[in-house]
C-alpha cells in the first residue's frame, strides 16, 4: 500500500497520461477505422484495394514495430517533425484503426442486403446509404467486439513506455530508480488498469441494452 | 393514350440478362404507358422479379435498352440515384429500415434526397401513413408491426418521394393470408388514383380487378401481353393455359 500512497502523484499523473493517450487514439482510430470499412465495402475497386492493403499491412505488423517506425525512422524522412507523444498517438491510432475497420466491416455484413437495396431504390447515394442506413445498424451489432478492441487499445498504450512517452507503463521505471518494491508497484498498475477498463465494460452494457430495445 | 408524342413511362426493349450461364431475361419487350397498371404473372423462376428489378437497375442488364419516362437508365452514380428517386419500389420482404421508426422510415428519403425540411417531410409522412391506414403506428419500430402493416409502411415510404411510377416485387408473397387483402386494398386505391404501376404478383384477384394489362412470363420470355379478361378467359399459349390450370383448380 505504501508504494501507492508514497507515489500517489506519480500514479495519478501517469494514469492521466494513459487516459489521454487512450482517448485521443480511440477517437482517431474509430473515425479512421470506420472510413476504412466504408472503403472496403465501396463499389469502387481501387478504394476496396486501399482498404484491404491498409488492414493487411497494419494488422500484420507488431505494434512495437509501428512505434519504432514513427519514433525513429519517420523523423529521418524529415517530412514533419513529430514529438514522441505525437508519434505514440499516431502509432496507436493507425494500428487500432485496422482492427476497428474489420469490426465495423463484420457489422456491415450483418445488415441484410435488402436494407441497402431499399436505400438505393429510394435514390440515396452510396454515402447517404452508408451513413443513414447501413452504418447505424452495423455499429449496433458490433458493440461487444468494438469494446474489446478499445480495451486492447487502452492496454496497448503501455507500449509507449519503451519510447520515452510517460504513462502508466512507465511507473515501473520510476519506482525501480527510486529503489521501491517494483512487484507491488506493478500490482497497483494492474489494479489501475482494471479500474480504467471497468467503465468501458459499463458503456458496452448501456449500449447493448439501449440498442436491443430499439428494434 | 392517344398522344403519340408522349413517351411511355417504362420502355423495355430487347433486354437480355444472364446469371452466369442462366439466361433469365430473353429479348424482353415491354412498354407501360403513363397511368397504366400492368401485372406480371408467371411461374417462379420465370424472370418476372428480375425484370421488375432491372427497371431501376437494382439488377444491371447485359444488353438492350430500358427507359423510364423517356430517359435511358444511366450507369451507377448520382444520375442513377436521381432517376431511382422517381421510381418507387416495394419489396417482397418490406426492407423497412430496422433502426428507424415508421415515420422516420417514410421521412428519410424526402429529407436526404429531396432536401425537404424535416417538419414538412413529417407532415407529408403522416398524411401518407393516414392514407395507408397506419398513422397510429408512426412512432413504432418496424419489428413491432405485423407484416401487412410493414408492407403498407413500405408503400408509404415509396410514395413519399412522389414517384412517377411504382414497382411492386411480389408485395404480398411474404404475408400471412389474412394480411394480403389490406395491402392489395392500398394498391387498388393507388391504381384508381392513376398511378403507373408494374406489379409482379401471384394474386390473380388483384390482376383481374385492378390491372389494365396482364403480362405472362415463362422461362425469361414475355409469352402473353393482353387484357385481364382475355388472359384469364382465353389464354393463347399452352404455357399460360398450363399455368392457369395449375392455379385456378386449387
Amino acid at each position: 500500500m505504501s508504494v501507492l500512497t508514497n507515489h500517489l502523484d506519480l500514479f495519478l499523473y501517469t494514469f492521466g497520461q494513459t487516459l489521454q493517450l487512450f482517448a485521443i487514439s480511440a477517437v482517431l482510430s474509430l473515425v479512421l477505422g470506420t472510413i476504412l470499412a466504408a472503403l472496403r465495402v465501396s463499389p469502387v475497386p481501387v478504394f476496396r484495394g486501399i482498404g484491404a492493403t491498409y488492414v493487411t499491412v497494419l494488422r500484420n505488423t507488431p505494434l512495437t514495430l509501428v512505434f519504432v517506425f514513427f519514433v525513429f525512422a519517420y523523423p529521418l524522412l524529415e517530412i514533419v517533425k513529430i514529438e514522441p507523444y505525437t508519434a505514440a498517438v499516431v502509432s496507436l491510432s493507425l494500428y487500432t484503426a485496422a482492427f476497428v475497420c474489420e469490426v465495423v466491416r463484420s457489422g456491415i455484413n450483418t445488415v441484410p442486403v435488402g436494407q441497402a437495396e431499399a436505400s438505393r431504390a429510394l435514390g440515396l447515394t452510396f454515402t447517404q446509404m452508408l451513413g443513414n442506413v447501413v452504418l447505424p445498424q452495423a455499429l449496433r451489432s458490433v458493440v461487444p467486439p468494438m469494446t474489446s478492441t478499445m480495451i486492447a487499445l487502452l492496454k496497448n498504450t503501455t507500449v509507449a513506455s519503451g519510447f520515452a512517452v510517460v504513462q502508466a507503463g512507465s511507473i515501473r521505471d520510476s519506482l525501480s530508480e527510486q529503489g521501491e518494491n517494483v512487484l507491488f508497484g506493478l500490482l497497483w498498475v494492474a489494479v489501475g488498469f482494471v479500474i480504467l477498463v471497468m467503465p468501458l465494460t459499463y458503456v458496452q452494457q448501456v449500449f447493448e441494452k439501449r440498442w436491443s430495445v430499439a428494434r | 393514350m392517344t398522344a403519340a408524342s408522349t413517351s411511355p413511362m417504362i420502355r423495355v426493349a430487347g433486354v437480355d440478362k444472364f446469371f452466369g450461364p442462366l439466361h433469365v431475361l430473353k429479348n424482353v419487350q415491354l412498354e407501360v404507358p403513363k397511368g397504366q397498371v400492368v401485372v406480371v404473372l408467371g411461374p417462379s423462376g420465370s424472370g418476372k422479379s428480375t425484370l421488375c428489378r432491372t427497371i431501376n437497375r437494382l439488377e444491371p442488364i447485359d444488353s438492350g435498352v430500358i427507359e423510364v419516362d423517356g430517359q435511358p437508365l444511366p450507369a451507377e452514380g448520382k444520375e442513377l440515384a436521381r432517376l431511382r428517386a422517381d421510381v418507387g419500389m416495394v419489396f417482397q420482404s418490406f426492407n423497412l429500415f430496422a433502426h428507424k421508426t415508421i415515420v422516420e422510415n417514410v421521412m428519410l428519403a424526402p429529407v436526404k434526397v429531396r432536401k425537404t425540411p424535416a417538419t414538412e417531410a413529417r407532415k407529408t409522412a403522416m398524411e401518407l401513413l393516414e392514407r395507408v391506414g397506419i398513422a397510429n403506428q408512426a412512432e413504432k419500430f418496424p419489428a413491432q408491426l405485423s407484416g401487412g402493416q410493414q408492407q403498407r409502411a413500405a408503400i408509404a415510404r415509396a410514395l413519399a418521394m412522389k414517384p412517377k411510377v411504382m414497382l411492386f416485387d411480389e408485395p404480398t408473397s411474404a404475408l400471412d393470408p389474412e394480411m394480403v387483402q389490406e395491402v392489395l386494398d392500398v394498391m387498388t386505391g393507388l391504381a384508381k388514383d392513376g398511378m403507373t404501376m408494374l406489379v409482379v404478383t401471384h394474386e390473380m384477384g388483384f390482376a383481374r380487378k385492378a390491372a389494365d394489362r396482364v403480362i405472362f412470363m415463362s422461362d425469361g420470355e414475355v409469352v402473353e401481353d393482353s387484357t385481364p379478361e382475355e388472359f384469364f378467359s382465353a389464354p393463347k399459349s399452352n404455357r399460360a393455359k398450363d399455368f392457369l390450370g395449375k392455379i385456378l383448380t386449387h
